[in-house]
């Protein structure tokens, strides 16, 4: 009958999905069995006691306390036995894993926006390491809007104004469809994501060079992406003001005298220095309190902020 | 019911059609009767523009994108047609026609309890409509008939107009209520106690509690979110410091009792039909009439159902998860009822028992898929996608419209006097058994396999099934096509209905068909059992005597 049941419910995809399952195809046995129950009999008394005259006389039957309580307490047994079934199944989709990779989730009309433990974001594609519990920590930048995977047998509201979480543990790689499933307007039906559960190896591949949309953005871009969002902003500007630390404007090529009284030339090496090990060498007049960036930029990312840099003029 | 004497129309007292015709005296009347039928043909006026709307909206979602319009006119057709089937149609129709018709009748009564008011109710309902219309010309609303908050709060159109025509509506809801509660009280005919009453006046009676005691809360739910909007009062808008979800919870403990006031009537209905059809006592009737109360008065407390997502606490899910599955169980229980109830008897297949057995097979689907919402893991993958879309038609669309017409075609002799053709009547009950259900068993396979409701744009793998319940909805629309126009056919010819048709035993076949403007020539006297079958029924009183 796995037929049925894969006619009937998308392929699984994750942990704990089994549960779920097992619960849905006993209530869809059930539902068959009492639609044929109950259908043979109004079929059985119609062939039978279909009316011949209008004076045919029927037994003065007005009820059976037996019978009555039979077809009361069999029901309430069968809904209690769902009930704790059902529950089982809600608690351990509730109890997230300690050792869950955190996500946090920003949805907003009409995209999904992934944040990564390291900075890193993408729109509508997120990548998981497959066979890991993940923590999605969402919530809502305007109105509700719900985060499903059909395929983990997981849904939850995604609310403006508070956190809501949800964790699973992909157990098939491939490509998982991902769907917004409040009505949140206009762009509803398109508010669509895909989770990539991604094997070791492309994992390794995802956390060194990003995922597909980072690898293939041009390398400007992507130091403008690195630099509105890693931080650098707060103390950086590009407009040539001074912040906590010195412009980023027109700067390359250009000749600077550090704390130490020593000059550098302002090339790929000195950025990228500057990048990994600030203290290194500290622009004259400024506090030494830029922290390192050493294993929260990917290489591309670096040389991303290198072109980026150069693009400043 | 009472002695076979009472006399009919035969007095010469024309019937309440026949006495004060002309459209004045209709709109001023205060018979409980003319103003069922006047409910009965503004119902159906917008159960035919809320189903254009279905077939409008099925039609688009033949292709997986645009087919014939856009994003946002669908959004607008959707939310006006969920909007016009709940408020102006589904809520009101049992109630407000069959009920407003028959109940009077049943109990032996002139009329209802307060007949002014009962106008009044029919007058509000027709200005919440067409405040509710008067929606398209405010650039449409296109928050779903649910207007949950923020997004209510925060997108354009009618929407302000659209929830103060919902809060209109509740009072008409409202009155209508509070008239069958004190008809039931004061005006039942001389010996009727509580268990004589017909079953189906036990059903209207637990509406009406239903309707006045969360249609208030609906009411100011509504007002809520349009002083929000006008005023900017932070409710439930978090950018102003209110609670989104709050509304939901409010939203909810009026609208889960709301579908029991779509659906206790219709169960009223089933408990006339199939004992007068199978010529046979109702089997087990207090388990019937205390099974309505017990779910008028449970469906108080399961409301956040709708919500095991919404980010409520897991206590709070597993209770409103126990209680649901409660309420499972007095369904269940008159499912068998009226099964027992066939059982043995006489059983005349006339259309108003097709309907009937329709009633019940649909029923079955519906409730039983009940089941998977209200067990928590499995709603986690089901809600918000077309299995619930699916689950709600089969036991509102469906078991409602089907109860509706089931009773109409057992009152319609009593209302107009005539016959409809037995035969035409028949096929068009068969398509909308197959109509509905081409329509809706393809929405529960898409829902399982994913496929969220209110979308506009969908994936190609969905499409065979969308294509199939599209076909299902032209089906559909040809049944009730054909047996409105069955019904209407039947009004062109002279009255030729006797008074009891169907050999029924309650009071209002003892009335002419139609019945003179105050019903009865003489007070009926309810000395048997409304469901004595027995050839030489017993009276109550002996009846009781030897029970004890
Ligand atoms: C056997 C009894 C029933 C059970 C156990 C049951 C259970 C449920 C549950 C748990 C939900 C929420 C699903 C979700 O949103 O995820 C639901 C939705 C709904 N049910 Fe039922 N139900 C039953 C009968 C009925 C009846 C008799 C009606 C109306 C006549 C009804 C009308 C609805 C409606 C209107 C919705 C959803 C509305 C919306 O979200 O727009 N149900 N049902
Ligand atoms: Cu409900």
């Amino acid at each position: 009958m796995n037929w049925f049941r894969d006619f009937l419910l998308p392929k699984s995809a994750a942990s704990n999905t089994g549960d779920v399952d097992g619960l849905f195809m006993f209530i869809t046995w059930l539902t068959v069995f009492f639609f044929f129950f109950n259908g043979g009999l109004i079929w059985y008394a119609v062939r039978k006691w279909r009316r011949r005259s209008n004076d045919d006389i029927t037994p003065h039957i007005t009820h059976d306390t037996k019978l009555e309580i039979i077809w009361s307490v069999i029901p309430l047994i069968v809904v209690m036995f769902i009930f704790f079934w059902g529950f089982r199944g809600y608690v351990r989709a509730w109890v997230v894993p300690n050792d869950a990779l955190e996500i946090v989730v920003t949805g907003k009309k009409w995209v999904w926006e992934f944040e990564y433990p390291d900075g890193s974001r993408s729109l509508n594609d997120l990548h998981v390491p497959l066979n890991k519990p993940v923590k999605l920590v969402m919530h809502s930048e305007d109105v509700i809007h719900s985060f499903f995977v059909p395929a983990f047998r997981i849904k939850r509201d995604v609310i403006p104004g508070r956190y809501t979480e949800l964790w699973f543990t992909a157990t098939e790689p491939g490509v998982h469809q991902v769907y917004c499933t409040e009505y949140c307007g206009k762009g509803h039906s398109d508010m669509l994501a895909r989770i990539f559960a991604d094997t070791p190896e492309q994992y390794e591949v995802f956390l060194r060079e990003g995922d597909e949309q980072v690898r293939k953005m041009p390398l400007k871009e992507l130091g403008k992406l690195v630099y509105e969002n890693k931080g650098c902003a707060t103390c950086h500007s590009i407009d040539g003001t001074r912040g906590q630390g010195p412009s980023l404007k027109a700067i390359y090529g250009q000749q600077i005298t550090d704390a130490a009284g020593k000059s550098h030339t302002i090339d790929a090496n000195y950025i990228r220095e500057s990048i990994l090990n600030p203290q290194a060498s500290v622009v004259a007049g400024y506090e030494p309190i830029m922290p390192t960036f050493q294993g929260l930029l990917r290489e591309r990312e670096i040389l991303g902020m290198i072109e980026y840099i150069k693009s400043l003029q | 019911m009472a002695d076979a004497m009472t006399p009919t129309a035969a007095h010469g007292h024309p019937d309440y059609l026949s006495e004060n015709k002309g459209l004045w005296n209709w709109l001023t009347t205060v018979d409980h009767k003319r103003i069922g039928l006047m409910y009965l043909w503004s119902v159906t006026a917008f159960m035919i523009i809320g189903g254009l709307l279905a077939l409008v909206i099925r039609l688009e979602l033949l292709t997986p994108r645009q087919t014939i319009m856009s994003a946002e006119l669908y959004n607008r057709a959707f939310t006006l047609h969920g909007a016009i089937m709940t408020f102006l149609v589904i809520i009101p129709a049992i109630p407000a026609i069959l009920g407003n018709f028959a109940l009077p009748l049943l109990l032996g009564a002139k009329d209802v309890a307060f007949p002014r008011l009962n106008l009044a109710s029919l007058y509000v309902y027709w200005i919440g409509a067409a405040m509710a219309v008067s929606t398209l010309l405010l650039g449409g609303v296109d928050t779903g008939w649910t207007f949950y908050t923020p997004y209510s709060t925060t997108t354009g159109g009618g929407v302000s107009m659209m929830v103060l025509a919902a809060f209109v509506l509740g009072f008409s809801s409202i009155f209508t209520g509070l008239n069958f509660i004190a008809t039931t009280h004061k005006l039942r005919a001389p010996g009727m106690g509580w268990f004589q009453l017909p079953l189906f006046v036990w059903g209207m009676y637990s509406t009406a509690i239903i309707q006045i005691l969360a249609t208030p809360v609906l009411g100011i739910t509504l007002l809520l979110l349009v002083m929000e909007r006008v005023f900017h009062i932070g409710i439930f808008d978090p950018q102003l410091g209110g609670d989104p979800v709050l509304f939901q919870h409010f939203f909810w403990f009026y609208s889960h009792p709301a579908v029991y006031i779509m659906i206790l009537p219709a169960m009223a209905v089933m408990s006339e039909v199939i004992p007068t059809f199978s010529k046979k006592s109702i089997f087990g009737y207090k388990a019937i009439a205390f099974s309505s109360v017990a779910i008028a008065l449970l469906g108080f407390l399961v409301w956040a159902h709708h919500m095991f997502v919404a980010g409520m606490s897991l206590f709070a899910g597993a209770i409103f998860s126990f209680l649901t599955f409660f309420i499972a169980i007095p369904s269940a229980i008159k499912v068998f009822n009226w099964i027992a109830t066939m059982w043995r008897g006489s059983i005349d297949l006339k259309v108003p028992m097709l309907y009937a057995i329709n009633f019940l097979l649909i029923f079955t689907i519906g409730g039983l898929t009940g089941l998977f919402l209200a067990s928590l893991s499995t709603d986690v993958h089901l809600h918000d996608t077309y299995f619930v879309v699916s689950h709600f038609h089969y036991v509102m669309a469906g078991s409602n419209m089907l109860a509706l017409l089931a009773g109409l075609h057992y009152w319609w002799p009593k209302m107009y006097g005539r016959m409809y053709n037995n035969t035409l009547a028949t096929i068009a009950c068969t398509l909308i058994f197959i109509g509905f259900n081409a329509t809706f068993l393809p929405q529960f396979v898409m829902g399982s396999r994913g496929m969220p409701r209110r979308y506009y744009n969908y994936l190609e793998q969905f499409q065979t099934m969308h294509v199939a319940s599209t076909i299902g909805s032209w089906i559909l629309a040809a049944g009730l096509f054909l047996a409105l126009a069955t019904l209407l056919a039947s009004l062109r010819k002279p009255k030729d209905a006797v008074p009891n048709p169907w050999n029924g035993r309650t009071f209002e076949w003892e009335a002419g068909s139609p019945p003179i403007t105050h019903n009865f020539e003489h007070t009926p006297v309810c000395i048997y059992s409304p469901y004595d079958y027995r050839e030489h029924p017993v009276p109550i009183a002996e009846e009781e005597k030897s029970a004890h």
